[in-house]
């Protein structure tokens, strides 16, 4: 028994790596070589034409240009509101459902279309509520007396980006909340009586059972999130194509004009790579925080 | 006793329910309303709220205004389900693989099929062209559901994996000292107790696949017997003039067969999240 034990070991290892193969080679066709193509193309000026090797002149355009610098800072602000809005909004509509009030599950339905239906006809709703001449929006603002006339939404620089941050919220904030339900369900009811009984109220229990009891979900659902909202591509190409006056260009729409629609493959792979070394970098400082934090506060 | 609300706090329950609601389902709302409004009543300022001249009308010209909608309704769900399928074959088996068996380079592994979570599809677009162009899958199903599954495979390993180490290794225990092979444990015993959770990847699956189909689709296929409704719908917007209300009309009842089948499916996936998804 003792003697097999290693070749056992090392049969089931090798039967472990033949179910994953399949995954890690269609992963590998699809997106490893696909990334390091892009890595190659960033040091070429590629584009329909042809190509050929400029070094880092790509990367030193990036490097001197204010208006990337200035897309890199709108990206994490856009990133910061949204996620933390859908977080806060997540959580919300998470308590309210798991609420146990009659109606529940009917309004647990309701919250998931925005989830469910695809994110370009969800866009076209809000384009059309975005609406300055005919829009409900702009309507119920003028018919309240908060505007005198019609207003555009998307028309100027501040309010196109913050109403695309609310269609962002819009389509991202449903799955969040669906996932911190099945968190909070997943939360053992005897804490909540042992806090009952010894007279906690709602909000102590909130603060102190639920809260650290779903941790661990909100902090993994907070950096997935932020990773899709950093590169949410088809609400602001559909609400505004990254205008008006860049105020909506993040960098994955900086790097789709540059590369798609200009045919700009070279520097567009350097924007692209920008991208995956911020996300990153970002996702392993997020991790390192997080460590600290809960060696800190060693909660768990 | 301690789910008991005071009637107040019933109140601000329902008051709350009733904003967030409201804020998740306006834009359907409105949808509706125009979907039902005649096209020059649409475009009169200032906005009215009610009309006197509600129809269907826009429900049955939108099949004359874009002649190949009904073909992008059944493409869009095609093209999710094709992907789901494909998505699939891979997580099965590797989310097995991580839950059940310990090997050198199981969390780096597994780290890094997360860490493709990080790509979107539009980070890789150009490389991925050219690999479509070589494949000569350009203009096909294939150049939407091939790139469309491999972003949706990480998710589909994490939750599945989650949901297996749920169930009792004894299980199949029980099976390898019956003498049953690997492959028959899989089959014959995993997979039947696995298949709510089988059920909660594919739905969730589907649901990212179905909702994300419109960059591909605007990028890898030119060819609009392929294309899926959330590019199709876009041919409501004419050189000069948009046909709001048919285009409105056509979202919705383009989204209507998976809003039905999602409907039979939620109770199922909510349960299953909170059997799954739950990391210890």
């Amino acid at each position: 028994m003792g003697k097999s034990l290693p070749k056992a070991l090392s049969s089931q290892s090798t039967f472990a790596w033949l179910l994953i193969a399949p995954a890690a080679a269609y992963l590998c066709l699809i997106v490893v070589w696909p990334l390091l193509e892009t890595v190659r193309l960033s040091f070429t000026d590629a584009n329909i034409g042809g190509e050929s090797y400029v070094g880092l002149a790509n990367y030193e355009k990036l490097a001197n240009s204010k208006k990337f610098a200035d897309t890199i800072g709108r990206t994490f602000y856009w990133m910061f509101i949204s996620v933390s809005l859908k977080l806060v909004l997540g959580l919300l509509g998470a308590s309210l459902l798991n609420a146990k009030i009659p109606g529940r599950a009917a309004f647990r339905v309701l919250v998931m279309p925005p989830w469910i239906i695809p994110i370009a006809i969800g866009c076209l709703g809000w384009l059309w509520l975005y609406n300055g001449q005919f829009g409900l929006l702009s309507g119920a603002l003028q018919w309240l007396g908060i505007i005198d006339g019609p207003f555009e939404f998307l028309a100027y620089k501040r309010s196109a980006f913050y109403s695309a941050i609310v269609t962002d919220v819009w389509v991202g904030t449903p799955m969040i909340s669906i996932f911190f339900l099945a968190a909070l369900q997943g939360v053992s009811t005897d804490l909540y009586e042992a806090a009952y009984v010894d007279g906690a109220s709602r909000w102590y229990r909130f603060r102190r059972i639920t809260l650290p009891q779903i941790f661990p979900v909100i902090v993994s659902m907070a950096l997935l999130s932020a990773i899709w909202t950093f590169n949410s591509f088809e609400i602001v190409w559909i609400l505004t194509e990254g205008g008006p006056r860049s105020a909506t260009t993040t960098l994955i729409i900086d790097t789709y004009k540059t590369a798609i629609a200009s045919f700009k493959f070279g520097p567009g792979a350097a924007r692209a790579v920008v991208i995956v070394v911020l996300l990153s970098v970002f996702a392993f400082v997020y991790m390192v925080v997080l460590k600290k934090l809960e060696k800190r506060f060693g909660s768990k | 006793m301690m789910d008991r609300y005071s009637l107040l706090e019933k109140i601000g329950l329902y008051i709350a329910i009733a904003i967030f609601l409201t804020f998740v389902l306006l834009p359907f709302f409105e949808m509706f309303m125009t979907s039902l409004r005649p096209l020059d009543h649409l475009r009169s300022a200032p906005y009215k709220f009610w009309s006197d001249e509600f129809s269907f009308d826009a429900y049955s010209n939108m099949w004359v205004t874009v002649p190949k909608l009904g073909r992008y309704i059944f493409n869009g769900v095609f093209i999710a389900g094709a992907v789901t399928v494909l998505a699939m074959i891979f997580v099965v088996p590797a989310a097995y693989a991580f839950a059940r068996f310990e090997f050198k380079g199981k969390a780096v592994t597994l780290s890094l099929f997360l860490a493709v979570n990080m790509f979107a599809g539009a980070v890789l677009l150009i490389p991925l062209y050219r690999v479509l162009r070589t494949l000569g899958l350009l203009n096909t199903y294939f150049a939407m559901i091939i790139p469309g599954a491999a972003f949706l495979v990480p998710m589909g390993i994490w939750l599945l994996k989650s949901y297996l180490e749920k169930i009792p290794k004894e299980l199949e225990e029980a099976a390898y000292v019956d003498g049953a092979s690997k492959m028959y444990t899989l089959r014959r015993v995993m997979l039947p107790l696995a298949a709510p959770g089988l059920v909660v990847v594919g739905v969730s699956v589907f649901i990212g696949a179905y909702a994300q189909q419109y960059l591909f689709a605007i990028t890898f296929n030119q060819n609009s017997d392929y294309m899926p409704l959330p590019a199709g719908v876009f041919e409501f917007i004419g050189y000069q003039d948009v046909v709001w209300n048919e285009m409105m009309a056509a979202s919705l009842v383009g989204v209507l067969p998976v809003m039905l089948i999602f409907l039979f499916m939620q109770r199922f996936l909510i349960a299953g999240l909170t059997a799954g998804a739950i990391k210890e």
